[in-house]
């Protein structure tokens, strides 16, 4: 009988060598002439155990890593294959503490199923909320998502409910569900793992929606870093058949600009513009896509809906704090020990994210400042780690959880040089059309340039500039920018008063 | 050109908004979108050049010129700085002066917890680079070629 493997296919895995692995082991058995399939799966999101081999045996999956090309000779002398014992044997990948204490709901198939699979899809649980959603009227299905609790996890938190009641109250004959897979924080990658782990949950979540609100046609914007996301979203397309019934879903590829993770900048660049933010109002849900109704979702809350059908409102309202319910699917990152994806309800803090999943810095240094919520996100100082992991909560304290990205640095880096690349990148993402973030980017770079050159008479300057940004910007580009600029200057205000040697900064010089 | 632009065009004509998944095939078959092709495809989607030329200009990924041998991406975004991105992009820099390879920044290749991450190519993937892995991987490459 053919012995089933699981090897890795995402991104991250694939950075680290999966490829290989599964060639070598594919190549190995077939010297040996033994009888294997190869799962390409998705990454149970465990990064320092990448590439993580499984197979399946009498006893369940036995999970082998961090697995190397060099290392496959040895696993097939170990027996392996029905789970031999050998340095690199984790056994039950799902009883590790890392994923055993998790609170896995969105991302729950990712790593475990074929994603190129449907018939494995539906044996793990899905398409029931899709075959609910066509015993509902819209209302209903709207109303359960109203009841559920879910804001949208892109970073904005508005709540879905009532954005699809938006929708479904306007008359129009074409309306159109849009995607958000344009996933440009840096530090997030629970977008990038869900499309190419568990992509029918993404298809379903849309397919529900445009149930919900009357849509035939959708789209997924992914962002064109992401290749192997629009493979797999592809893949599962075709896969699909008429599962999905007459609702027909296109994939698009974006073309490097992280502005278009912008709602009315992504819908004109479908439209085949550049990715100009619109104004608003109207709103996309009463004027959206080539001027229609539409519903934008992240993927995370697209694919937080299937669940929500088939499960009920309570179940996902009855996790987390607040007015924050369900779960987040956090993402560790940047200078961190035990880095990758911890989902887990609303209500804890970054201390245990950072210490308790995450095993402090990779360089094992103190940790100084963590990142949280992208580009665009605070940075929050050691005494601030206690704030409990909700949007009030953050909101609160100037800060923002955003998609949940949490990078770490540690005590070796420069905060005003962190401020300075805010400012950079703001400067090279602005769409340009309004003047805040446009000019105000650049003139940012600039005072802050004079301020570690040693002019303390600026810092109130930046201070001004950031409240012009903040407050004139048309969207969260220019107008979240002060976030990592402002924090960056009230918790760690030292590394602005050292007068230092301007630093070469990241992509200075590149290209 | 032309021949290879018909077919894409014809492949896109009845998709609406359809002027970014032309750019892309175009950049796909010919490595970057050349100056002659605007005009054809300012009348094949009834724009202005200018609407043409806007867009190509506006995202980074669409080149107007061809590109190295091969294209190396370094990511320069918060996280694989926070995992030395800064130093490796200097190194590759230095690396790479007088090679016939485009050397690129990239902001984020979604591999956030195992930086500093290269791409090769569009879809070659490589995570941890210390400087020693770049020069590794540029050896290899320049095997390839």
């Amino acid at each position: 009988m053919s012995i089933t493997l699981y090897v890795p296919g995402d991104a991250g895995a694939l950075a680290l060598g999966a490829d290989e692995v599964a060639a070598a082991i594919a190549k190995h058995a077939a010297k040996l002439k033994l009888d294997i399939t190869l799962v390409r799966n998705g990454s149970r999101g465990l990064f320092w155990l990448e590439p993580l081999v499984e197979v399946v045996t009498a006893q369940g999956r036995v999970a082998y890593g961090p697995v190397t090309e060099a290392d496959v000779p040895t696993l097939f002398a170990a027996d392996f294959l029905h789970g031999g014992k050998h340095p690199l044997r984790l056994g039950d990948i799902a009883a590790l503490p890392y994923l055993a204490r998790q609170h896995r709901v969105t991302m729950r198939r990712v790593g475990v199923v074929d994603p190129r699979s449907l018939d494995d899809y539906l044996a793990h649980g899905g398409g029931k909320g899709l075959t609910l959603a066509r015993s509902l009227p819209p209302a209903d299905i709207v109303n359960l998502v109203t009841d559920s609790g879910l804001r949208g996890r892109g970073g904005a938190a508005f709540p879905t409910g009532i954005k699809w009641q938006t929708v479904l109250d306007q008359s129009a004959k074409q309306k159109y569900i849009v995607c958000n897979a344009d996933e440009g924080d840096s530090g997030t990658v629970a977008d990038r793992m869900l499309l190419e782990g568990d992509p029918f949950c993404v298809l379903e979540g849309m397919a529900i929606a445009a149930l919900a609100v009357g849509a035939s046609k959708g789209y997924i914007y992914v962002r064109s870093e992401y290749p192997h996301a629009c493979i797999a979203l592809n893949a599962a397309l075709a896969a699909a058949g008429d599962w999905l019934g007459d609702f027909e879903i296109e994939v698009r590829m974006g073309a490097g600009a992280y502005v278009c993770g912008e709602e009315t900048a992504m819908l004109e660049s479908i439209e085949g513009k550049r990715g100009i933010v619109r104004n608003k109002p109207p709103l996309p849900a009463i004027a959206g896509l080539f001027g229609q109704p539409t519903v934008i979702n992240n993927v995370i809350t697209i694919a937080s809906v299937p669940d929500i059908l088939a499960q009920g409102a309570a179940f996902y309202c009855d996790l987390g704090v607040g007015s924050s319910r369900g779960t987040l699917p956090f993402q560790l990152a940047g200078n961190i020990k035990f880095g990758g994806l911890v989902e887990v309800p609303f209500g804890s803090t970054l201390r245990e994210l950072l210490y308790d999943y995450g095993g402090g810095s990779r360089t094992g240094r103190p940790l100084r400042a963590v990142q949280v919520g992208g580009p665009l996100g605070a940075y929050l100082p050691e005494s601030q780690f206690d704030t409990v992991l909700d949007y009030e909560a953050f909101a609160a304290i100037g800060a923002a959880l955003g998609h949940g990205g949490i990078v770490a640095f540690d005590d070796t880096v420069d905060m005003a040089k962190q401020a300075r690349y805010a400012m950079q990148f703001c400067a090279i993402e602005s769409c340009g059309k309004c003047t805040p973030c446009r000019i105000g980017s650049t003139r940012g770079i600039e005072v802050i340039d004079r301020i570690r050159a040693g002019d303390q008479t600026q810092i109130p300057l930046l201070r001004s500039l950031c409240d012009t940004m903040t407050h004139g910007s048309m969207c969260a580009m220019g107008g979240m920018t002060p976030y990592p600029v402002l924090s960056a200057l009230n918790h760690f205000v030292e590394d602005f008063s050292v007068v230092k040697a301007p630093l070469p900064q990241a992509g200075e010089g590149l290209g | 050109m032309n021949a290879i632009l018909n077919t894409i065009f014809a492949k896109h004509r009845q998709q609406p908004g359809a002027l970014l998944p032309i750019l892309h095939d175009i950049q796909h078959e010919l490595g970057y979108v050349p100056e002659e092709a605007v005009p054809l495809i300012a009348r094949e989607l009834n724009l202005s050049r200018a609407e043409v030329h806007g867009v190509i200009t506006f995202y980074q990924h669409f080149r107007q010129t061809p590109p190295g041998k091969h294209l190396v991406r370094v990511c320069c975004a918060e996280a694989c700085q926070a995992n030395g991105s800064e130093a490796l992009a200097a190194h590759a820099a230095k690396r790479l002066q007088g090679e016939d390879e485009t050397l690129e920044p990239v902001y984020c290749l979604g591999l956030c917890s195992m930086g500093p991450a290269i791409q090769i190519d569009e879809t070659e993937l490589h995570a941890r680079v210390t400087p020693q892995k770049f020069d590794a991987l540029m050896h290899k490459l320049g095997e390839k070629a």
